[in-house]
């Protein structure tokens, strides 16, 4: 497949279908916990917040691929390439987007410790719930429109990135969009694993 | 400008020692330049900058690879770890 030739990129470009895919499929993962948590807090119903407590851990799970694979790939296009990436650690550190990025990944770890700190089972599911609805208004905020605000080294500072149909390459854009559509059913796929396994367990708890 | 001409032919009326300053300078430079050269040969020799290391090589398509592997090992281990939950359930549940 041939891919746009861009300086400071290189083939590197072939990481937006991996890399961009972790974040959506987190960014999928994390709404269907909120809706979740929404369901949860109209019917008082257990089974929802278990939902929304395993999607939210597994969109925790591809965040922290996500972060890592962004490591990855900055480690070999933003660092001086006569230096070690840790010699230029300095700077890259101060990117807005990866500090967003961390503080809404820190947001959902708060979330489980949270859940975990409550012993009892309706006040637990009932607190986690609306601190999960507050979790999802800070995630757009600090992984999408702080990192815009402030000047940054991170590709797609306007318009929608990884989305707009017309800057990406059409070649690339057949593989981008199904790429996404099935990280993030694979995500889903993985939550609904653990969610019957949590069910089969939790069975007495729920009737 | 009047002072400019009179530096200028104060300049051109040389003694001899300016000469030999001038010798010696010239032969600073030479050297200097030589060396450069010699450096500059064995930098050239040696690597070509930006290319330092594997990763760098084949238009850094093995960044790609690292990038793959790396979502492939986390999910794997995630499932692998789901995989011994539910195994560890079921020996619990036959118990009972």
């Amino acid at each position: 497949m041939n891919v746009p030739r861009l300086p400071a990129l290189g083939e590197t470009i072939r990481n937006l279908y991996f890399h961009v895919g972790m974040w959506m499929a987190m960014m999928t993962l994390f709404t269907i916990s909120f809706v979740q948590a929404i369901r949860y807090l109209r019917t008082n119903k257990l089974k929802y917040d278990i939902y929304s407590r395993q999607y939210s851990s597994i969109g925790i799970l591809f965040g922290i691929l996500g972060y890592a694979t962004g490591g990855i790939w900055m480690s070999y296009t933003w660092a001086d390439p006569n230096n070690p990436a840790a010699a230029s650690f300095s700077s890259i550190a101060r990117e807005p987007k990866l500090i967003g990025a961390a503080i809404a990944l820190l947001i959902y770890f708060a979330y489980h410790v949270l859940r975990d700190s409550i012993q009892d089972i309706d006040k637990k599911a009932r607190v986690s719930a609306v601190y999960n609805i507050f979790a999802y208004a800070m995630l757009f905020p600090s992984i999408w429109i702080i990192p815009r605000i402030l000047p940054s080294l991170h590709p797609g500072q306007d318009g929608n990135p990884a989305l707009n149909l017309k800057d990406l390459s059409p070649a690339m854009r057949i593989v981008e969009l199904p790429a996404f559509v099935g990280w993030a059913l694979l995500g889903v796929w993985i939550t609904t694993v653990k969610i019957r396994l949590t069910l089969l367990k939790e069975q007495k708890l729920i009737q | 400008m009047d002072n400019d001409s009179e530096d200028q032919v104060n300049f051109i009326k040389r003694t001899k020692a300016d000469t030999m300053t001038g010798m010696k300078r010239a032969l600073f430079f030479l050297s200097a330049i030589l060396i450069s050269v010699i450096a500059f040969s064995q930098d050239a020799g040696d690597k070509p900058v930006g290319m330092a290391d594997e990763m760098r090589s084949n238009g850094r398509i093995y960044v790609v690879v690292a990038v793959m592997l790396t979502i492939l090992t986390g999910l794997i281990l995630y499932l692998v770890r789901l995989d011994r939950k539910i195994s560890k359930w079921e020996k619990s549940e036959r118990k009972s």
